[in-house]
């Protein structure tokens, strides 16, 4: 499944386009910096709240497959312009880490 | 080849420029990806540090091909007790750090697990020197 599929699928609003047809090889749950940074594997799609420019650059040190701000967490000025500097695309839900997590697995599995 | 960064105090949106930039050398140079992601982790929970914990300071990388070494100092308040800064979960960041995602305790665990060395300089008042050496993976 590509983040395009994944964006349609779960109707998350684009923030900053990146690759979108790139896969989502796997998800990562998480808001504190240095676990994601040395757990999320590469392709993995981040769930979290923190909107700011060091998850950017977490998300490319991780090389994730994207960002999914959840429960609508705020996306500010700096991290777009980082964010579109880089390339990450970022994603939006107003749904929780949980509920998105269980929605994605789904529809992983289901391809 | 040499790379050289100075990391700005109390600027949380510019650190991470540093390993960025290490980053971005190394891919072009051809070094393996593990090999980069180690050095870019290592870098930027350093560089953190230095932001969070001192008032910024200097980084030096020095690029071989059998390895990466790098060294970042500064002239912050130093570690009092350098195993239990090594602790995982053990923080001091104040919580404006916290809210932007800093402060697990985790950066020094981090570096000590993505770094094939690792050595602390540090001195109450004066500083912290942290070398750190990545081998490239063969
Ligand atoms: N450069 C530094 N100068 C002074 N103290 C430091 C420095 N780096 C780390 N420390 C101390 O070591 C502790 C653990 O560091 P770390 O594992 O990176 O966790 P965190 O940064 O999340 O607090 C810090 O909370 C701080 O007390
Ligand atoms: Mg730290």
């Amino acid at each position: 499944m590509t983040v395009r599929e994944l964006a349609k699928t779960l109707s998350l609003t684009v923030l900053n386009e990146g690759d979108l047809d790139r896969a989502v090889t796997g998800g990562y749950c998480g808001d504190l910096l240095s676990w994601v940074m040395s757990r999320a594997t590469a392709g993995d799609a981040w769930l979290s709240v923190i909107g700011n420019v060091n998850a950017i650059a977490v998300c490319v040190l991780a090389d994730v497959s994207c960002l999914i701000l959840c429960e609508n967490a705020p996306f500010d000025e700096a991290a777009k312009a980082r964010a579109a500097t880089e390339g990450v695309t970022v994603l939006r839900s107003q749904r929780t880490a949980y509920d998105l997590a269980a929605a994605i697995e789904e529809q992983r599995k289901g391809m | 080849m040499k790379l050289q960064y100075t990391i700005p105090a109390d600027d949380f949106t510019r650190a991470g420029e540093a390993s960025a930039a290490v980053k971005a050398t190394l891919k072009r140079l051809g070094f393996p990806s593990e090999t980069i992601r180690r050095v870019a982790i290592a870098m930027y929970e350093g560089e953190i540090n230095m932001v969070i914990h001192a008032s910024g300071g200097e980084a030096t990388v020095d690029i071989f091909p059998e390895k990466i070494l790098m060294e970042l100092a500064d002239n912050g308040p130093g570690i009092p007790d350098i195993d239990k800064a090594m602790t995982e979960g053990f923080s001091t960041a104040p919580e404006t750090a916290r809210h932007l995602g800093f402060g697990a305790g985790m950066g020094l665990p981090n570096i000590k697990k993505y770094t094939d060395e690792l050595t602390i300089h540090t001195e109450l008042g004066k500083g912290t020197r942290l070398c750190m050496v990545v081998n490239v993976a063969q």
